[in-house]
């Protein structure tokens, strides 16, 4: 926990001026309702990730991925989460904060569309407008999310700027923000941004840990030897990770998306990848001082990955941090192991996973030695979302996998 | 770039201070060294000179547009450095950009090898949108060392303990937020701009008013209000763009060179930019004298 927003030399608040009332109002609100519980809300929140949500998650013993690696594989199970990610956890905990602030209207934004779903799913739960930014590529590679955002009744504005992804939807979030920062709430989707941010999203995703270390006590009698969880911005991963940090023995294992390389373009500005803990430098964006994808000069370069919700070329202050102290210990996978790990999951254990969460699943496949006796991966999201994604990528890639939709394609294309 | 007056100097003198915005390098550097020079001529007596980052979180659409066609004309911090040593002008330059790029300059993380460099080159201070008062110690510091001015920005919202921050960390002038959002030009002027001058009217730093001045007749309302300076950039920045297409569009921004040869839009740019610029300056004048009217006539 931050004091003062800070993680070591990360995080602060590197925001407009016209947004630093609300974040001082953002900050009184976090400390009383969240941290204190003040008129119950703690309270409530529980009750309503329980009844709405479906907590608590199982924790799932994966027998046939045991068996292939030799370990036991332990499945936390977040893509049962109502809304199919942890990030309704964060998403129903920020909408509820609004709430009781007495702010009016709720916006976000979104890469892969399940921050976006979220947002849309808890501000219709609990009667709050919702506008929620997105970048057109993203939008078009996630299609079925930008249908179910509209269907919770959020208007989805698409962001043009640049290669349209996460990045720039963020900052045309902020911009919205400045303008209604009066009447408005910004549902943040990871723990990135200015502080409070990267401490309340932390706050309410470290119920996947909390769950995940009683399951691990009650199923096992101990706990495991490492948790495993794929890494965006890092909401899921610390989520996984927050209760665990004190606990030496377990090994925190990040799993970014490497892309199709880990090599910079530095004259076109795009890294391949969205490797940020592994290869980014320090510098400051949207609101906090954390690790960047960036040229020598400090612009913010254009990330890769073959999953939405990993594309951003920015990490979490606080993971920055733990990478720095030794505690987390960042990896990568590229686009084709993701794609092949989606496949072998979806056929090992009958359970179709987020692209983001096929990279957690690519790194046990390739460092099954790296996870110890007993693993937890965390399945931060399911996979209905990707679909049309993997059918595209694994028609135009060589994969070592079964699938093969294009022998239904002469019979009318379908699909 | 040798001998420009301070900015204690500018808003010494009895009038009051018009501040004009550009991108450098928007669209191309040879172009924008026209366009900024043009404003010292239309009476420009401060310019703030913007150093294009990627991710302008505070700007509107205009200026967001403008800092992509600089990027993609090449724009780098070094050039940036180049492009004030190259101007032809006796205004004080204050550079506006985000904290990566003054934190990420030279060999060392830190603002100083940036603050020392903008020193060399003859800058006067800087504006800093994404950073507040809270984490502008590093930075207040270099600018200490070098003698160069940190301006801050006062937003509608701004109160209290954070007024007294500010006030304790700024110099040069202060920036007053004429209204909440984004940076770009309107149709009217704001009453928030009443409200966010009446909260600093103790301060002894000059305070220069901007967000959505458009018109000679804003300017002259705003320093009637009590502005010490105007700040305008959209409205200029639109003559721009209105020659060399919106952003996004790179192969427009690349056929700029071959409008030059054709019929010279850059000199026409600048001209208007020029005239521009005399209708803000001389609205921001008219201003000042009907304040003056109205205090006399109150006197009676």
């Amino acid at each position: 926990m931050s004091d003062t927003g800070k993680f070591g030399e990360y995080g602060g608040q590197y925001v407009p001026e016209a947004l630093m009332p609300a974040i001082e109002e953002l900050t009184d609100a976090y400390e009383r309702y969240v941290l204190d519980n003040e008129d119950g809300f703690m309270d409530e929140f529980r009750e309503r990730l329980r009844d709405f949500g479906g907590r608590p998650t199982p924790l799932q013993h994966a027998e046939q991925l045991s068996a292939r690696y030799d370990t036991e594989v332990y499945l936390k199970r977040e893509d049962l989460v109502h809304g199919g990610a942890h990030k309704l956890n964060n998403a129903l905990g920020q909408v509820l904060l609004a709430k009781y602030m007495g702010k009016e209207r709720i916006i976000a934004e979104t890469g892969a569309g399940q921050h976006g779903t979220a947002t849309a799913m808890a501000a219709a739960h609990l009667d709050m407008p919702c506008e929620i930014y997105m970048g057109r590529t993203d939008i078009n590679r996630q299609r079925p999310n930008v249908f179910r955002m509209r269907l919770n009744g959020a208007e989805v504005n698409p962001v043009t700027v640049g290669r349209g992804t996460l990045k720039e939807a963020i900052s045309e979030t902020m911009r919205d923000w400045a303008t209604t920062v009066e009447t408005t709430h910004y549902v943040i989707g990871s723990i990135v941004g200015p502080a409070p941010f990267p401490d309340m999203v932390r706050e309410f995703q470290s119920v996947i840990s909390e769950e995940a270390r009683e399951q691990a006590q009650e199923r096992i009698g101990r706990l495991p030897d490492s948790v495993v969880a794929c890494a965006g911005g890092g909401s899921n991963t610390m989520g996984a990770f927050a209760q665990f940090v004190d606990d030496g023995d377990v090994d925190l294992l990040a799993v970014e998306a490497g892309g199709s390389s880990l090599t910079v373009d530095e004259a076109e500005g795009v890294a391949p990848n969205s490797a940020t803990l592994s290869t980014g430098d320090e510098g400051v964006l949207h609101g906090a001082r954390t690790k960047l994808l960036q040229d020598s000069d400090g612009q913010i370069m254009e990330s890769h990955s073959v999953s939405a919700g990993l594309d951003y070329a920015g990490v979490g202050p606080e993971l920055a941090h733990l990478v720095d102290e030794g505690r987390v210990t960042p990896a990568n996978v590229d686009d084709a192991a993701a794609l092949e790990a989606f496949h072998r999951l979806s056929q090992d254990e009958g359970i179709i996973p987020a692209l983001e969460t096929a990279h957690a699943f690519g790194f046990l496949h390739e460092n099954p030695d790296a996870v110890g006796d007993v693993t937890v991966i965390n399945v931060s999201g399911r996979g209905d979302k990707d679909l049309e994604t993997v059918i595209e990528e694994t028609d135009k890639r060589d994969l070592d996998v079964d699938v093969d939709m294009s022998v239904f394609d002469a019979a009318g294309g379908a699909m | 770039m040798a001998n420009n007056p301070d900015l204690e100097a500018v808003f010494e003198r009895d009038e009051p201070a018009f501040v004009p915005y550009l991108a450098a390098g928007d669209p191309s550097y040879e172009a924008s060294l026209e366009y900024v020079e043009a404003l010292a001529r239309g009476g420009a007596d401060v310019i703030e000179l913007g150093l294009p980052f990627s991710e302008p979180i505070a700007e509107g659409k205009t200026i967001q547009n403008a800092i992509v066609r600089a990027l993609e004309g090449g724009m780098t911090p070094d050039r940036f450095f180049e492009f004030v040593e190259d101007l032809d002008v006796d205004v004080p330059l204050v550079c506006m950009t985000y904290y990566n790029l003054i934190y990420q300059y030279g060999e060392e993380d830190g603002p100083r090898p940036f603050v020392e460099k903008a020193a060399e080159v003859g800058l006067t201070g800087f504006v800093v949108p994404d950073l507040p008062a809270e984490e502008a110690d590093p930075l207040r510091e270099a600018c200490d060392e070098f003698d160069l001015d940190l301006v801050f920005i006062v937003a509608p919202t701004t109160r209290g303990d954070r007024l007294d921050r500010m006030r304790e960390q700024v110099s040069g002038y202060v920036y007053v937020q004429a209204r909440l959002g984004t940076t770009g030009a309107r149709d009217d002027v704001s009453d928030q701009t009443d409200e966010s001058l009446a909260r600093i009217d103790d301060w002894d730093v000059p305070k220069a008013v901007g967000f959505g001045i458009k018109e000679g007749d804003h300017a002259a309302r705003i320093v009637r209000a009590g502005a010490d300076g105007i700040i305008v950039g959209s409205a200029l920045v639109d003559i721009v763009a209105e020659h060399h297409g919106s952003a996004g569009s790179q192969t427009e921004s690349g056929n700029v060179a071959e409008g030059y040869e054709n019929d010279d839009p850059v000199s026409e740019v600048a001209d208007r930019l020029e005239t521009k610029a005399r209708e803000l300056k001389a609205g921001a004048l008219r201003g000042a004298d009907q304040r003056t009217e109205t205090v006399s006539g109150d006197d009676r």
